[in-house]
């Protein structure tokens, strides 16, 4: 008795084109590209590839230049903090608007400012506002915070359209004035997705503050682009080691605040 | 009894709020002290002096053909260090997912209990892939560009390292997350370990491993064009220079094209998602 196998699925052509394409763009960029592995790979560069390495042992552990990387650790907290709680202000503004609360028209304008605000990576706003805010942590605050405007102001204008208007109408038919209505019935309604988002984002930037320094907008980055431009590897090995244990506790943090809230 | 209701505050619970801004005002402040957060130097002459002009400029992007020929160059060159360096992460990344994929473990799944020697090994190789995606792949970039110089191989490292370590670790995720059922019966049956995962555990989660990669890929494409900041290479390195020279009309040609090129990545990938997921 021979068994019946069902019949094989169709093979698509358009898969198979697809995955050709896949294929010429891989070849492309490697051929493309002027990659130097042939330098790379003499004996030399590996000699100075291991001196190098071995330059960053043993890291760097005076106490005086721990206490400036833990001054440099809390600037970029207090970076990402001050560009977060910016950001919140700035997207809470932008989101009424973005929620269509003033015409059809200026929502979609708003929407597409926050979409590029948003596309925009906070490193490129950091390069750009150097020229307005000069060197130091202010100009990467402000680049932190223009970033996640565009993020937050995006997904506070979606929580605050998606809360159910009923509540907000009743309060209007009986008399009350509108910013009282929003502020009493669809605010509170919206406020527990939106404190999430602001503490996920929270926790976005303190990652991304730790590398926005290396433009020059202060925080760690802006001390590991300064101690690797001098060639001092071990002071350059403990700022990586600081931005480790930074991303961990953060990691860690959020791991434990989410089982908290979850269980 | 209209002095009952005058000792009554209408917010019941103002003293709460109260103490609540009076404590987050006092957090507050020496984080804005140390985030140098001084808004009026904004408006000093002096800098509003150079950001209007570097503004106005931007209301006229270049675009002469030439310019527009070498942007074009740049952008390609920073797709190209993307997906380089995600090829090269996946030449990494498959035999790691491999090897971590505790599902594979024959002692695992004849004792209940792993052998030393391999667990050891997988603790060890997992520690490597931590490491590997927790320094940040900008750092990275610094680091190689010290090494092999300023230009793409620099970018292509440091995108293959970090999403090495990104991807076999969700990879494995993924694999160990899929119906453990199909892969354990032929592996007590006397498969290898390499078909039972082709064909116990592979048709399930091979549309999300195809969106997931397709997802970093979009990801790398952003991240080479920031890592162009510090040398490494397309669109980003030439925003720096231009940056600093303040020729706010080539910056802002090369924002609309860094936008564009992030909203077709977004609907490539997209595309592609439907299309093999």
């Amino acid at each position: 008795m021979k068994s019946q196998l069902p019949p094989p699925p169709p093979r698509s052509l358009g898969t198979l084109v697809l995955l050709l394409a896949l294929l010429a763009l891989v070849v492309a960029s490697f051929a493309s590209l002027p990659l130097q592995w042939t330098a790379f790979f003499t004996p030399e560069a590996i000699g100075s590839a291991r001196e190098f390495l071995a330059g960053f042992t043993p890291p760097e552990m005076a106490p005086a230049f721990l206490m400036k990387t833990l001054g440099a650790l809390w600037e970029t907290l207090a970076m990402s903090l001050v560009g977060t709680l910016l950001a919140i202000v700035a997207g809470l503004a932008l989101a009424l608007p973005a929620a269509g609360r003033f015409g059809g028209a200026l929502r979609g304008l708003v929407r597409l400012v926050l979409n590029v605000l948003r596309s925009i990576p906070e490193l490129v706003w950091a390069a750009l506002l150097l020229v307005a805010a000069g060197l130091g942590p202010f100009a990467g605050t402000l680049a932190l915070g223009v970033h996640t405007a565009g993020v937050l102001g995006r997904l506070f204008a979606d929580a605050l359209e998606n809360v159910p208007p009923q509540s907000e109408a009743a309060l209007r038919d009986n008399g009350a004035a509108p910013l009282a209505a929003f502020l009493y019935a669809t605010l509170p309604q919206a406020l527990p997705q939106m404190l999430s988002y602001s503490l996920y984002r929270w926790e976005n930037n303190i990652r991304a503050a730790a590398v926005l320094g290396v433009v020059g907008a202060g925080g760690l980055g802006q001390m590991l682009k300064y101690h690797l431009s001098l060639f001092q590897m071990q002071s350059a090995a403990t700022v990586v080691l600081a931005m480790l244990l930074l991303v961990a506790a953060v990691d860690a943090a959020s791991f434990a605040l989410r089982r908290a809230l979850t269980r | 009894m209209p002095g009952a209701t005058a000792a009554l505050h209408p917010d019941p619970a103002w003293r709460g709020r109260v103490t609540a801004t009076v404590v987050c005002l006092l957090v507050l402040w020496p984080m804005l002290h140390a985030a140098e957060f001084k808004p009026w130097l904004l408006f000093d002459p002096q800098s509003l002096r150079a950001a209007g002009g570097f503004l106005s400029d931007f209301l006229r992007p270049v675009h002469e053909a030439e310019f527009l020929a070498m942007i074009l160059r740049d952008t390609w060159q920073t797709v190209a260090i993307a997906t380089a360096g995600l090829t090269l992460a996946l030449l990494g990344a498959i035999p790691a997912t491999l090897l971590i994929t505790e599902r594979l473990s024959l002692s695992l799944l004849g004792t209940r209990r792993m052998r030393w020697g391999s667990r050891i090994v997988r603790q060890l190789l997992r520690w490597v892939l931590v490491l590997l995606r927790s320094v940040p792949e900008l750092v990275w970039a610094l680091l190689f560009v010290r090494i092999v110089g300023l230009g793409p191989t620099a970018g292509v490292l440091a995108i293959a390292l970090a999403y090495c370590g990104m991807l076999a670790k969700v990879y494995a995720e993924i694999l160990e997350s899929s119906d453990a059922h199909a892969m354990q019966s032929l592996l007590t049956n006397g498969s290898g370990r390499l078909p039972a995962l082709l064909y116990g555990a592979l048709p399930e989660s091979a549309a999300e491993l195809v969106s997931y990669t397709v997802y970093r890929w979009e990801c790398a494409i952003r991240g080479s064009a920031v890592m162009g900041f510090v040398g490494a290479g397309g669109l980003g390195q030439r925003m720096d220079e231009s940056t600093k020279m303040m020729a706010g009309g080539e910056v802002a040609t090369m924002l609309i094209v860094f936008v564009l090129l992030v909203a077709l990545a977004d609907l490539v990938s997209k595309m592609l998602r439907r299309r093999l997921g």
